[in-house]
Formats: C-alpha cells, sequence, structure tokens
C-alpha cells in the first residue's frame, strides 16, 4: 500500500525536524521532492485516476508538496542564518583596546586667547591692525601723553634700544599708528607682544601680550565704551558677567577706568581667585583724551573716542586656572597639549 | 599710603560702616589695596609690669620673668612667663602679655608650656607680634618687647589701652593724584564722595610764637635758584628737649608704616603724613652764618647724608647750604651734619618746595628716594608750606617739645595766582554720554572743595580747583571729575551706532591658516621671547659674517640671555626642543611664528615674520619635508624646488636642502639684485649633530626655518577648477638602478620633459639599498601614470614615450632599468 499524502507529510516534518545540516534539507528533497522522490511518485500515480479523483487527490499531493518545499527553504534559511552569526562570532574584537592616535598638535593658549579676543571684536566690527614691537620713543610715550617724567619711561622700566628707539611698553603706540593715518570712523584691535624690564617669576614676565582697542568717531561716549567692554566680557567669560567700572589714571585717557568683572570662579562671593573680592581686575580703558586725538591731526571737537587694553596673559591664566606666567615660555609640550 | 581712620577722622565726619567707606571710596576712584584691623582676631591680651626678669642658668637667651598682670588671670597673682627678648630685663617697664589662650595677628595661639624646663604661662609681646611692620618699630624696641608707656592700667585690656582697634586702609594713589598721599588729602575725598565738611588742623600763625625775638633774627634764606626752588618757608624753635614723642603721635606714626625717631623727627613726618609735604629740620648750631642758601652743587663735591653714606655730587644738583657748606640734598634727605642730635636745643623748620623733575633726576642719580623725594616727584603745590610749616610749630608747642619763635622767613619766589578754568557741560555731556544740568555740575565740582561758577548764559562753568589738585589743567580733566562724583556706574552702557566692516590683513589671516595647518598635522605651537643671547648664534654654528649675527641690541637688557633682538627663530627652537628633552619628554613637534630683527638704515628695525618647525622623537627628515609640502599645498604654492645645500653651518651637511621658489610671473619684493623671480625661502634639514650636541641633546634634530613674509607673498589662495579626466590611464611602474649621486628630482625632471604632455605624473614609490645592489649604487622605484584627454592611448603610443623616457634617463644619469 502506498503511502498516503498525509503519512508523507507527518514523517517529512519529523525527519526535517532532526535536520541540522545543509546536506540534511538536501538528501530530504531528494528524498521527497527529488525525480524518484515520494511526492514526485504521488504526483506521477494519478495517471490511472478519474478526474474525479485527481482533483481531489492532486489538490492534497500538491499542498504537501508546497509544504515540504517550505519546510526545507525555511529550515535552510535558518540554519544560514545561524552559521554567519557563529562566524561573526568568532570575527568580535575587544572594543576596550585604544583607538589608533592621529597627533594633534595644539596652538599656544596666549595665540587661542588672542584669537577669541579677537574674534569677539570683529563681531563687533573692529577690524585688526599691528604694530611693530619696537617702537619710537615718540610712539609709546610722547603722542600718549605721558608726562616727561614719568617713571616708565626710564631705564629700569622699559628696554631701550637707542635713545629714540624702544621695545614697546604697551599696544597703545597702535593708536598713535593708526590716527595718524587713517580717517574716522576708525574702529580697531591690535594684539601684540610688549616689554617691560620685570625679572620673571610668577607673576611677572619681561614679554607679555596685550590686545589694544580703539574707536574714534563723531559722537562716541563713555556709556559706549560701557556698553562695549559689558558685551565683550560676556561674551569672553559667559553670560552672567557683571561688569563695573572704578576711575583710574592713563596719561592717555581722560577720563579713565578700570574694569572689574564678576569673580567667574564664585560667582562674587569671593574666593583664591579674587582674593576675596568677588571682582576680578580685567582691563584699562577710558576717553581719548584730546591731545592724543590731536597727533592723529583730528578736530577734538568734532570726534571723541574711546581706547582699552587688556593683558592677554592676565586673561589666559584667569581662563584656565595657570599660576605661573613663566609655564608660557617655558613651552613644555605637556603644558601647551593641556589646551587642544 | 596708609590712613589710620580715626586720624581720617580728625578732618571729616563718616558714620557709614568700614565695608561701606571702603566700597564707595574704591568706585570714586581710590582703589584699595588692604583694609586692616589690628584688633581683628586678636584677644587675651592685658597690660602687665614685670616684676623681676632673670636669665635662665644654662639658656643663651631665655629669662624667666614674674608679671603682675592685676586680676586678669587666674586669681591674681604674678605670671611666670619666658621671655627671649634681651630688653625685658628691667623690672617696673610696663608691657603686652598675651595670656594663656590669648590670639595674635596670624591666628597665632598662646597656650601655656615649658621652656627650658620652666613653665611659661602666655607671652610678652613685641610690636611686630602684635602686626606693625618691622619698618615702622622703634629702633630700642625693634629686637625685644614693646615697653609702653608708664601711665597705663596694670591688668587692663591691652587692645583698648594700647589703642590696637584702630582700622588702617592702604589706598593705591595713582601718579596723577600726589595730593591724596597725604590724610587731609584722602580726608578732601572723603568729604566728596560723603558730602560731608573738611576740618583743617590748626597751626600756630607767625605772629604768636611763645618764645621772644624773631625768626629773621635767627636765620636769613637765600634762593639762587628760583627755578628749582619756588618757595622757601624757614620757622625757628627753641628751648627744644629732645625726647619720645606722645604714645598717641607714636602709635599713629607706626599704623602709617612711619618708624618713631624722636619728638622733632616724629613732628616733621607727622606734618608730612597730614600734609603730603615734606618737612626738614636743621639743628641752628650747624647752620653757619645763620644763612640758608639754595643753590646747585659743584662738580664733584661730596656729601655725606643723614643715613651716613658719603655721596659724589653733579653740578646740577639742588643743594641746601650754610654760609660755608651743603647741608642737605634739597628734598631728598639731610646732611649727617646738620640733622637733629640728642642736645639740640634750638631748631630751623625748613617747609620747602623744589622741582619735581630736579628732585626725581637728583634721587635717580644718587640712588637715593626717600619719603620726601617721593612725594616732590609727583608735584606737592607750594602753596602748602606755610601751614605745613605752621602745623610743625603748632605741635612742638602743642606736645610740649619747645618753644615757638615768632615771625617766619618766607621766600616765595615762585609763586602763581591760580587761574581758573573753564567748563562747558555740553563738552562734559558729550564725552561722558550724559545729560547734566551746568548746577548740577557746579555743586558736584564744589563737593571737590572746588571754586565753580556758571556764566550768566549758562554754557560755561568757571572752576578754580584746589591748589593741590596739580593734576586739574584743562577742561577735559573735569569730566572724570564730574564722572567719579556722578558715579561710574550710573552712566549708561549702549554701543556706538557705525557700520564698521571688520577687516584683516592678509598675513593675520595666513598666520591662522598655517597655525591650523601645522597643528592639524600634530605640530604644536610655541611662542618664545623676541630678545635672545647673541650665543645662539654660536651654538647654532652660523658661519661668521652671516646676517643672522647682525643683531639689534638692547641699551639696558635684564641680562646677556636677553640682550639682544633675535634674527632668526632655530635658537629659540632648539632651546624649547632642548627644555622638553632635558625634562623626559619622549618626543616634541613644535612650531613657532614670530618676528624677527633686522638692523635697518630706517628710524625702527625691520621686523619680518618668520616660521619655525621641528621636531625630535618618531619620524626622520621625510616626515618634516612631507610636513612643510603639505603646508605649501594648502597654501596654493607650486614652484618649490628642495637643492641640497652642503654649506650652512647649522644644518648636517648631507641631510639639507635650501628651498627655492618661483614666483612665475611676479617678482619677489625685498630681493637686492640676483634673480627676482626666484628666491630661497628657508633651509629644512637634519640639525648639525654638533648644535644638537651643544643643547644637550641627545637625539637627532630636525627642523625648518621659512621666511614667513616670502611665503605669504607667494602663497595663491585662488582655486581655479580642473575638468576631471575621461579617459583611462597607463600606469608603469619601473625599478632603476642609479648611483647614490643620482637624486630623484634629476629623474622626475628628464621623465617630466620628456613625457610628451601625455605623462600625467611621476612618483617615487620605494628606495631600496643592500641585497643584490653594489655598494654606491641605489634602486629607484617609480610610478608612471601616462593619459590623454582626448582619447584612449595605444600600447604603442605610450611604449614609445616611455622608452624615450628610459634611454634620457639612462643617458643623462646612467640610471638603467633594473632587471628584475
Amino acid at each position: 500500500m502506498n503511502k498516503t499524502p498525509g503519512q508523507i507529510l507527518d514523517e517529512a516534518k519529523v525527519l526535517l525536524a532532526k535536520a541540522g545540516a545543509e546536506q540534511d534539507f538536501e538528501a530530504a528533497r531528494i528524498k521527497y521532492l527529488g525525480k524518484n522522490g515520494e511526492v514526485t511518485a504521488l504526483l506521477k500515480s494519478m495517471g490511472g485516476m478519474t478526474a474525479e479523483e485527481r482533483k481531489e487527490f492532486g489538490k492534497a499531493a500538491n499542498l504537501v508538496k508546497r509544504e515540504i518545499t517550505g519546510l526545507i527553504n525555511g529550515g535552510k534559511a535558518a540554519l544560514s542564518r545561524t552559521l554567519v552569526a557563529a562566524k561573526l562570532m568568532k570575527e568580535r574584537i575587544d572594543v576596550t583596546e585604544p583607538g589608533e592616535g592621529f597627533p594633534l598638535g595644539t596652538l599656544h593658549p596666549i595665540t587661542q586667547t588672542i584669537d577669541e579676543i579677537s574674534r569677539i571684536f570683529m563681531g563687533l566690527g573692529y577690524s585688526i591692525t599691528e604694530g611693530p614691537e619696537v617702537e619710537t620713543v615718540f610712539n609709546n610715550f610722547d603722542a600718549l601723553n605721558a608726562a616727561q617724567n614719568h617713571p616708565s619711561r626710564d631705564l629700569t622700566d622699559t628696554f631701550y634700544i637707542t635713545k629714540d628707539t624702544l621695545l614697546r611698553t604697551q599696544t597703545s603706540p597702535v593708536q598713535v599708528r593708526t590716527l595718524k593715518s587713517n580717517e574716522p570712523p576708525i574702529k580697531v584691535i591690535s594684539p601684540g607682544r610688549c616689554f617691560r624690564a620685570d625679572t620673571p617669576d610668577a607673576t611677572h614676565s619681561p614679554m607679555f601680550h596685550q590686545v589694544e582697542g580703539l574707536l574714534v568717531d563723531e559722537g562716541v561716549t563713555m556709556a559706549d565704551l560701557k556698553g562695549t567692554l559689558d558685551a565683550f566680557a560676556k561674551r569672553m567669560f559667559g553670560d552672567g558677567a557683571v561688569t563695573k567700572f572704578r576711575p583710574h589714571f592713563f596719561p592717555f585717557t581722560e577720563p579713565s577706568a578700570e574694569m572689574d568683572m564678576s569673580c567667574f570662579v564664585c560667582g562674587g562671593g569671593g574666593c583664591r581667585v579674587c582674593k576675596g573680592s568677588g571682582w576680578i581686575e580685567i582691563l584699562g580703558c577710558g576717553m581719548v583724551h584730546p591731545n592724543v586725538l590731536k597727533v592723529g591731526g583730528l578736530d577734538t571737537e568734532r570726534y571723541t573716542g574711546f581706547a582699552f587694553g587688556m593683558g592677554v596673559e592676565r586673561i589666559a591664566m584667569l581662563k584656565h586656572g595657570i599660576d605661573d606666567i613663566r609655564l608660557f615660555y617655558e613651552n613644555d609640550v605637556r603644558f601647551i597639549g593641556q589646551f587642544a | 599710603m596708609l590712613v589710620p581712620l580715626s586720624w581720617l577722622k580728625e578732618y571729616v565726619d563718616t558714620d557709614v560702616s568700614v565695608g561701606e567707606f571702603a566700597e564707595r571710596m574704591i568706585m570714586s576712584g581710590s582703589n584699595i589695596e588692604t583694609v586692616r584691623n589690628y584688633a581683628e582676631g586678636v584677644s587675651g591680651l592685658v597690660i602687665g609690669r614685670v616684676i623681676s626678669a632673670e636669665r635662665i642658668e644654662g639658656s643663651d637667651h631665655l629669662n624667666v620673668c614674674m608679671v603682675n598682670v592685676g586680676g586678669a588671670y587666674g586669681e591674681g597673682r604674678p605670671l611666670q612667663i619666658v621671655c627671649g627678648a634681651d630688653n625685658v630685663r628691667q623690672p617696673g617697664i610696663l608691657v603686652v602679655v598675651a595670656l594663656p589662650g590669648a590670639v595674635l595677628p596670624g591666628d597665632f595661639k598662646i597656650r601655656k608650656t615649658k621652656l627650658f624646663g620652666t613653665e611659661s604661662n602666655g607671652m610678652i609681646c613685641s610690636a611686630q607680634e602684635l602686626g606693625f611692620e618691622d619698618k615702622a618699630v622703634p629702633a630700642e624696641i625693634r629686637d625685644g618687647i614693646w615697653i609702653l608707656p608708664d601711665d597705663m592700667e596694670v591688668g587692663s585690656d591691652a587692645v583698648k589701652t594700647v589703642g590696637l582697634d584702630e582700622t588702617v586702609i592702604d589706598f593705591e594713589i595713582t601718579p596723577n593724584r600726589p595730593d591724596c598721599l597725604s590724610i587731609i588729602g584722602m580726608a578732601r575725598e572723603v568729604a566728596a564722595v560723603f558730602g560731608r565738611q573738611l576740618r583743617y588742623p590748626e597751626g600756630l600763625s607767625s605772629d604768636s610764637g611763645t618764645a621772644g625775638g624773631q625768626a629773621g633774627d635767627y636765620i636769613d634764606v637765600d634762593i639762587r635758584k628760583p627755578d628749582l626752588c619756588p618757595r622757601y618757608v624757614a620757622r625757628v624753635c627753641k628751648d627744644i628737649e629732645i625726647e619720645g614723642s606722645p604714645f598717641w603721635m607714636q602709635r599713629r606714626l607706626m599704623f602709617a608704616g612711619v618708624r618713631p625717631i624722636n619728638n622733632i623727627v616724629d613732628i616733621t613726618n607727622y606734618v608730612m603724613l597730614e600734609y603730603g609735604h615734606p618737612i626738614h629740620a636743621f639743628d641752628i648750631r650747624n647752620i653757619e652764618g645763620g644763612g640758608i642758601v639754595v643753590d646747585t652743587a659743584g662738580d664733584g663735591d661730596r656729601f655725606t647724608t643723614l643715613d651716613g653714606k658719603e655721596r659724589e655730587l653733579a653740578e646740577d644738583m639742588l643743594l641746601i647750604n650754610d654760609n660755608v657748606k651743603p647741608v642737605a640734598i634739597a628734598g631728598i634727605m639731610g646732611g649727617l651734619n646738620s640733622g637733629i642730635v640728642g642736645d639740640t636745643e634750638t631748631i630751623v623748620v625748613e617747609a620747602a618746595n623744589f622741582s619735581a623733575d630736579s628732585v626725581r633726576l637728583t634721587s635717580k642719580r644718587l640712588g637715593l628716594r626717600s619719603e620726601a623725594s617721593m612725594r616732590f616727584e609727583k608735584g606737592v603745590s607750594p602753596e602748602l608750606s606755610g601751614s605745613a610749616a605752621d602745623r610743625v610749630c603748632a605741635l612742638v608747642e602743642g606736645i610740649g617739645a619747645g618753644k615757638v619763635v615768632s615771625g617766619v622767613v618766607d621766600n616765595y619766589p615762585g609763586k602763581k595766582d591760580a587761574k581758573p578754568i573753564n567748563v562747558r557741560p555740553s563738552r562734559v555731556n558729550a564725552v561722558l554720554g550724559t545729560d547734566i544740568s551746568a548746577e548740577d555740575m557746579a555743586e558736584m565740582l564744589r563737593r571737590l572743595d572746588m571754586k565753580a561758577d556758571i556764566t550768566n548764559d549758562g554754557g560755561t562753568i568757571t572752576v578754580t580747583p584746589p591748589h593741590v589738585r596739580v593734576d586739574l589743567k584743562e577742561e577735559i580733566d573735569f569730566s572724570e571729575e564730574v564722572a567719579r562724583v556722578y558715579g561710574y556706574n550710573e552712566l549708561a552702557s549702549t554701543l556706538h551706532r557705525d557700520s564698521a566692516e571688520a577687516t584683516a590683513s592678509l598675513s593675520w589671516r595666513l598666520r591662522g591658516l598655517i597655525r591650523t595647518v601645522l597643528s592639524g598635522m600634530g605640530y604644536s605651537e610655541i611662542q618664545t621671547y623676541s630678545f635672545v643671547s647673541p650665543k645662539g648664534a654660536d651654538k647654532i654654528m652660523l658661519p661668521d659674517g652671516s646676517p643672522g649675527r647682525e643683531f639689534v641690541r638692547l641699551i639696558n637688557p635684564l641680562g646677556e640671555e636677553n640682550s639682544v633682538m633675535r634674527t632668526m627663530l632655530l635658537p629659540n627652537l632648539l632651546e624649547v626642543i632642548a627644555g622638553n628633552f632635558s625634562r623626559g619628554n619622549q618626543s616634541a613637534r613644535l612650531f613657532e611664528i614670530g618676528n624677527t630683527f633686522k638692523k635697518s638704515e630706517a628710524e625702527l628695525p625691520d621686523e619680518r615674520l618668520s616660521l619655525a618647525i621641528g621636531f625630535y622623537g618618531d619620524g626622520d627628515f621625510y616626515s618634516l619635508k612631507g610636513a612643510v609640502q603639505t603646508a605649501f599645498i594648502k597654501f596654493g604654492m607650486k614652484k618649490i624646488e628642495y637643492v641640497s645645500d652642503r654649506e650652512t653651518g647649522s644644518w648636517h651637511p648631507g641631510r639639507c636642502a635650501r628651498i627655492e621658489i618661483s614666483g612665475g610671473e611676479q617678482e619677489f619684493p625685498d630681493v637686492t639684485g640676483g634673480d627676482r623671480s626666484r628666491v630661497v625661502i628657508g633651509h629644512i634639514g637634519e640639525v648639525h649633530p654638533d648644535v644638537v650636541k651643544a643643547y644637550d641633546i641627545d637625539v637627532p634634530v630636525f627642523a625648518a626655518e621659512l621666511d614667513f613674509e616670502t611665503l605669504a607673498f607667494a602663497s595663491d589662495m585662488t582655486r581655479e577648477y580642473v575638468p576631471l579626466r575621461r579617459y583611462p590611464a597607463v600606469t608603469l611602474d619601473i625599478a632603476l638602478l642609479a648611483d647614490e649621486s643620482v637624486t630623484v628630482f634629476d629623474i622626475e625632471e628628464i621623465a617630466r620633459t620628456n613625457g610628451s604632455g601625455l605623462l600625467e605624473s611621476v612618483k617615487l614609490f620605494d628606495v631600496y639599498r643592500g641585497k643584490q645592489i653594489a655598494d654606491g649604487k641605489k634602486s629607484l622605484a617609480f610610478n608612471l601614470v601616462y593619459r590623454a584627454d582626448d582619447r584612449t592611448l595605444t600600447d604603442d603610443e605610450v611604449g614609445e614615450i616611455h622608452s624615450r623616457i628610459l634611454s634620457e634617463v639612462a643617458k643623462n644619469t646612467g640610471a638603467v632599468l633594473r632587471e628584475v
């Protein structure tokens, strides 16, 4: 007695459930669906049947064929997935091993600070202008209204090249150069190196950097000075920065002021950085003295202006918590590398 | 300027807290360095009387003392205290005793202890231990304990009895405000800030001396150099008994940082602090002939000052002489020959005014500064001299130091009338951005002790500042006065309206670019001093006569190591590399971009930006060359040639290239003579082993220095699109056996010249020496790519060009195809 389609299907299910390798599925395919396979035989056997029987039997046999085909294909796909997964697991790596290092160079923290200050002022419309490190005594002192007997002119304070030339002690002479060669509106900042005859220690360096600023136009007021520098402080140190201005003295500005900023470390409560006062001295500034405007040949009744100057090292030291200015010029890669 | 608050309050009333006082003073322009109360954090101090004091046997300095502290401690029995001061061995003296449990300044706690086996119940204090600066402590108690006047109550609270509950404010006085180097000057500021009245101290006028006679009978003044001495006021006091000044005066001087000496010297110092006007006192016995002659010195004259030092004078130094000899250097220091001594009986009080410039120059040349010279240098008003002298006289009688002779000798050749200054409120408002009325502005100025009258039209305020305000000279100066009374922080905060556009020079932008490129390749930026040691030139073995040795020199350098302006960056770079190497850093890749300085015919030296790059650690010449080449690509530079250079002292002679660039159509500026279309931009190489050794570096160092100005000039930031090539390329690899002397550049140039426009690229990809290669030879492997723009090349076409290249290479260099 030949097997019925139902019996074949039941046997096939049992067989395929045990299949675990590619060849098991191939063997099952040959056994059931091959040229001489059992399902093939079923279909062949329909030749001797009546049309009625054929219809019924054919339906059942084809159903069995589809089911077994499905089982074989499904089984093979599952097997393949398992194999791929096992292969990939074999390829696994330790993702906690360090990545391949690319050497990362760092810009000097002074450069970074100057760049940041410059970006802020360029955003406010200030152009960058530069002056020489070796300056004339006239530009560095006389034109800036410094008294002939001002102690900063002494050999003990200032490096001289000749009696008429020196290493500039401030970036302010760039104000003079700019006023001489430009017409208002003048709106510039000038970063650069400055020199004073200080023996190096933790807070002094014979060479340091300043950023000078100058705005000269009609109708410039001290209120504009305050607004501008307050905006700078907020962009440089965060929106929480509060500024205050104290009267001070510079020969080339009148009125003159120093700007303090609320301590960004303690927020004004008092700490080591602000020496307990809650305030940090940031820069010196003031309204350009008419005598300086006159050097540029300007009508001092028509034009007014303000100027400011800040120490770059000081700002960099505050921002990064650096406690020794000499580190900037030792250039130890372990120091510079921290500012990547 | 140290200002004891109790002293200040004699001239102006304030009733606000110290904190508010300080804050408002700071915001009005009197910046404060420190505020300090001598009683703060101090406890357990009482007045004690030393009953006995004996050296402890076996100790070389310790004394065991019995001190009566009244009922202040324990059961009222005398306290046994061990004290190391020599001056304690004077039974009966009054002292400050810190009881067990007391706290001294600096949170110094006093406990019962045993010293040298002897029980000690507290401490007898020195003035320094109570917080006074060494320089303010009287000489006789400087090395010992503070011996107090005998009228103090034993057992009483020493903070109260001695008067330690004093707040001393240290004001930072800017150089434009010499008037504030005085208690009265600061009181004037306080009066303005708080809207109070200023009270002047009392002087003793010239018609009210208690001694007989007239000052003019004793003394005669002759000002021979009126330009240098605008005023000389002299008064005379007699029946002087030199002794210590009263305790209240000593204490004030000490709080103000000035050492008490004796009653007369203390009075002169007291008045100097009070008025800001230096005072000098002479013993009249030493004024020979009774004449005071103010005149300049003779060149080379010698004079011994009060401090015992003999000084050589120059002819423009101003002296106070008697009829025979000099007795003082005007405004700086008195002479050893004429000062106040123990038996001085009659004194001449000098309240004189000297030219600021003259005092400054003399003080500088002699290297001699004093409280007096410091004040004269900054400017003292001659109008003060009369009242300062009167004040001295009032104190001489007031503390019973002597009697004042009536009359005054007052020579005032430099008298100037106070000139009012016109101040336009409109101008002040325009500078400040305010809208203050003329009336309000005048009132603000009046608060500062100025006369201020508004003109009829209201357009001008006529202002006469007090004569001590030497800083107020022109209209603009009053804008600050108005602003600080108004309050800087009351001014508006606005932004100026303009349409300025921010720009930066090409050089600035390219410096930013090179920093980005080099840091991206792992090089870190350094910044080094612009001034260097001239020895750097020797260290890097710069040839004699090299322009790098033509230094711009400083007149007054800090030391030889910072005495000349750098002519190149390489020595500094090597110093930094040496520093990193010596600190054990494994490697460092560094660059600097900065100015170099060259002597010039013009007023100022030429400043030129240079770029130095260098490293030690992993890598070789080609690592550095790769970085430089990449930077050149970023700068859009094309025609660059590396020429082997053996002539430079600083570099390894076999591993150095001169880098030359061609400008194409543009000519380079700054080239003197020669080919202006082609310049040497710098050198790259391995630093000469001897140089590396000179810097104490044990590993090879590779470096390059390039002229950044030329680099910037030759840069080309335009980028023109080149169509992508569509036809396939034919790629051929060859290996050539060549002599060591043949360069890769030679072969590449021959290939390019003979490529008939179809050789797209030729690239070296391998160099081999060793097995199978004869000594003195090397194998160079090149990759050649042939391509046409308009067609696919045939093998025949490529073959023909390729053979021609090979034969030309063989003909010109002797390099032949290597059989593999």
